[in-house]
């Protein structure tokens, strides 16, 4: 099982590059359970869309 | 004056605070908006019969920025990774667990919100900002992005990770938090 901190550096290269399979799968698994990352997740998308609208 | 002239020139302060924002430097954001104006007045034929005087500038401006990043990091060398304990503890944990944002988007409406993003980004490293606004604000792909910054992409996808996990807990504590 991931680490915390290892789901929120896959999270933040997953907007970067294509996670590989099993990444892909690892992260889901923990995102199931754990609230954290999941908003962390959606924290993070979420600021690509406002830093998008700056200026 | 001519009245092209005086329009760029009312121009200069938003593009300043655009410039400063990115590249963190007085000095960069004065000298890249200088070169914009002078190649706007020299490329006045290129505007006529655009509407949006600002845009046109402001893609100009853009280019420039990613010049002069290019330029600092043939001189600046890239900075140490980073391990992240201010945000977790010796096992992985989150020291201080991402808490869920209310209605996010209804912040995107607010002028408010704005002010306190930049104030957000302009208190990250100067690189990390940098890398962050070209990859969140230009659209560059990571590879280039490593590319103008002169680093090794295991090392730009940190300086990502690091802009997000900052600006994050910024907005949690002076925006959504309070």
């Amino acid at each position: 099982m991931l680490s915390c901190k290892e789901v929120s550096r896959l999270v933040s290269q997953g907007l970067d590059r294509r996670l590989g399979f099993v990444e892909r799968l690892r992260l889901r698994v923990h995102l199931a359970i754990c609230d954290g990352c999941t908003n962390f997740k959606k924290q993070v998308e979420f600021l690509r869309k406002a830093v998008k609208q700056l200026g | 004056m001519s009245d092209f002239r005086t329009r760029v020139e009312g121009e200069r302060p938003y593009l300043l605070r655009y410039a400063a924002l990115q590249l963190r430097d007085r000095h960069a954001a004065e000298d890249v908006v200088q070169e914009t104006l002078l190649a706007a007045l020299a490329g006045e034929a290129t505007f006529a019969g655009r509407s949006n005087l600002r845009t046109w500038l402001t893609g100009i401006l853009k280019h420039k920025i990613v010049d002069a990043i290019r330029r600092a990091s043939r001189e600046a060398p890239a900075a140490d990774e980073d391990q992240m304990e201010e945000f977790f503890d010796e096992t992985g944990h989150w020291r201080d667990m991402p808490s869920a944002w209310a209605d996010p988007d209804a912040s995107l409406e607010q002028k408010e919100f704005f002010a306190k993003l930049e104030e957000c980004l302009s208190q990250l490293p100067a690189r990390t900002a940098q890398a962050f606004m070209l990859r969140e604000h230009l659209g560059f792909e990571t590879d280039e992005i490593c590319k103008e910054l002169g680093v090794t992409p295991t090392h730009c996808w940190v300086l990502l990770y690091r802009a997000r996990m900052a600006l994050r807990l910024c907005l949690q504590q002076n925006w959504f938090g309070r």
